[in-house]
């Protein structure tokens, strides 16, 4: 079967993703998949060069002050100024430099600046809530931004989501695209949120969840978060057609 | 430098309701693969998007990667001896709107690889709330010979195959019809990659 796809010139596959370690498509509990998952078998694809190119995008687009979420408006927001880094790896633990990160999340008092957005919570007129950055040679990144709130949300009776950044990467092939979201430690609502819950493996959900940084706080101005990204790497060998 | 190997890979999380305030404002989104100059077929994909009770997905957004009219990515992987078509971009990324649906605009793509090549088709990434990891799928165009004999199209169901053809739009000369069918009888063909 493998052979048939013979698009292959000399490239290679990457890692299929270890079972248990990403959500599944139906997870009634968080109840707006049950509509939305696909319910027949998916085609297991071979990799072809469809998959393992990807796009080099947004670059171009990238500012200085991008990966600043406090200083884009005349003020600064309210709130708790945090700074959230870490790196950018595949799975053999190989740094994926220039790879774009993009961010965006709600005001510490748990409101997003949308236009579908219905919590009643004050909107900050010093914060948009969104940014990004690339990645430097060692696969870091580096964002300040604010502590964002929990809110509400109508997948069960008092549901609230825990305090999360929703995080979209770009590696190095359309496969290994990555949009996540990062949870900070000790958050009393991972218990009771779908969507984190959806995870089976304990130790990819814990993947998630940022890392409080005292090295790298800075006194009398933030706390730091560390939160390290992987993406799926290229298996061992490469193959021949 | 420290050789970590096997690391699990960071689960995939919903995009929720609110990606336009970054991944597809004005700035973010793009809405013509190819760029203005690219060699090629012009042609407009009207897609779209519907849940299980053929309900419009209104939050909906789709990411698109496809090759030039040579078949040629741009990307250093792509080690076919081509010639990538200058100023190429290959890429899309669009939400949908409040009818699920959602128009880009594209130049047909070539065959891909060499000996066997595989038919014209688009990569899509679909993203959307309720969509706790993105789904994978592919576009190909009806009534192209090479369909037969693409070795991806092979592998699905001859009764599913057909979920994966654009169709063109007999409204707009140049326009095609795709539809993502999230869930039910006819369903899209999604992949495991
Ligand atoms: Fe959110």
């Amino acid at each position: 079967m493998d052979s048939e796809v013979s698009t292959r010139v000399s490239v290679k596959g990457y890692i299929r993703l270890p079972k248990g370690s990403q959500p599944p498509s139906l997870y009634e509990p968080y109840r707006a998949t049950i509509k939305r998952a696909p319910l027949k078998p998916l085609i297991i694809l071979p990799h072809t060069l469809s998959e393992i190119t990807g796009p080099i995008f947004g670059h171009e687009k990238v500012r200085e002050k991008d990966n600043d979420l406090t200083s884009q408006h005349a003020g600064e927001p309210i709130g708790e100024r945090i700074i959230v880094h870490g790196r950018v790896l595949d799975s053999n633990g190989r740094p994926i430099p220039n790879a774009l990160i993009e961010i965006w999340q709600a005001n510490s008092a748990g409101r997003y600046r949308h236009i579908k957005e219905q919590h009643p919570a004050p909107l900050d007129p010093n914060f948009s809530g969104a940014g990004r950055t690339l990645t430097d040679e060692r696969g870091a990144y580096r964002f300040i931004t604010i502590k964002p709130g929990s809110y509400p949300w109508l997948n069960h009776y008092n549901a609230w989501r825990p305090e999360h950044i929703h995080f979209s990467v770009f590696g190095m092939a359309f496969l290994t695209r990555l949009v996540t979201q990062m949870y900070f430690p000790g958050d009393p609502l991972f218990t009771y949120d779908p969507i984190f819950q959806s995870i089976p493996d304990e130790k990819a959900r814990q993947r998630l969840i940022s890392k409080f940084d005292l090295e790298n706080t800075q006194p009398d101005w933030a706390r730091a978060y560390k939160f390290d990204i992987v993406l799926r790497g290229p298996e061992a060998t490469p193959f021949e057609s | 430098m420290r050789a970590d190997t096997d690391l699990v890979p960071t689960p995939s999380q919903t995009v929720g309701p609110y990606f336009r305030i970054e991944l597809t404002t004005q700035e973010h989104c793009v809405k013509c693969v190819p760029g203005p100059q690219a060699k090629g077929e012009r042609m407009w994909i009207t897609f779209r998007v519907l849940d299980g009770n053929r309900a419009p997905v209104n939050d909906a957004m789709l990411e698109i990667w496809q090759a030039d009219a040579n078949g040629k990515y741009k990307h250093p992987d792509d080690l076919q001896p081509k010639q990538l078509d200058p100023g190429w971009i290959g890429f899309g990324r669009i939400a949908t709107g409040e009818d699920g649906s959602c128009v880009l605009e594209t130049i047909r793509p070539g065959p891909v690889g060499n000996g066997a090549p595989q038919a014209p088709h688009l990569t899509v990434a679909v993203f959307a709330r309720g969509l706790l990891k993105q789904l994978y799928t592919r576009v190909y165009f009806a009534g192209e010979a090479a369909n037969d004999k693409d070795p991806v199209l092979q592998l699905i169901p001859p009764e599913r195959r057909d979920t994966l053809l654009a169709r063109p739009d007999p409204a707009r000369p140049g326009y095609w019809l795709f539809d993502v069918i999230l869930q039910g009888d006819r369903e899209t063909v999604f992949f495991d990659v």
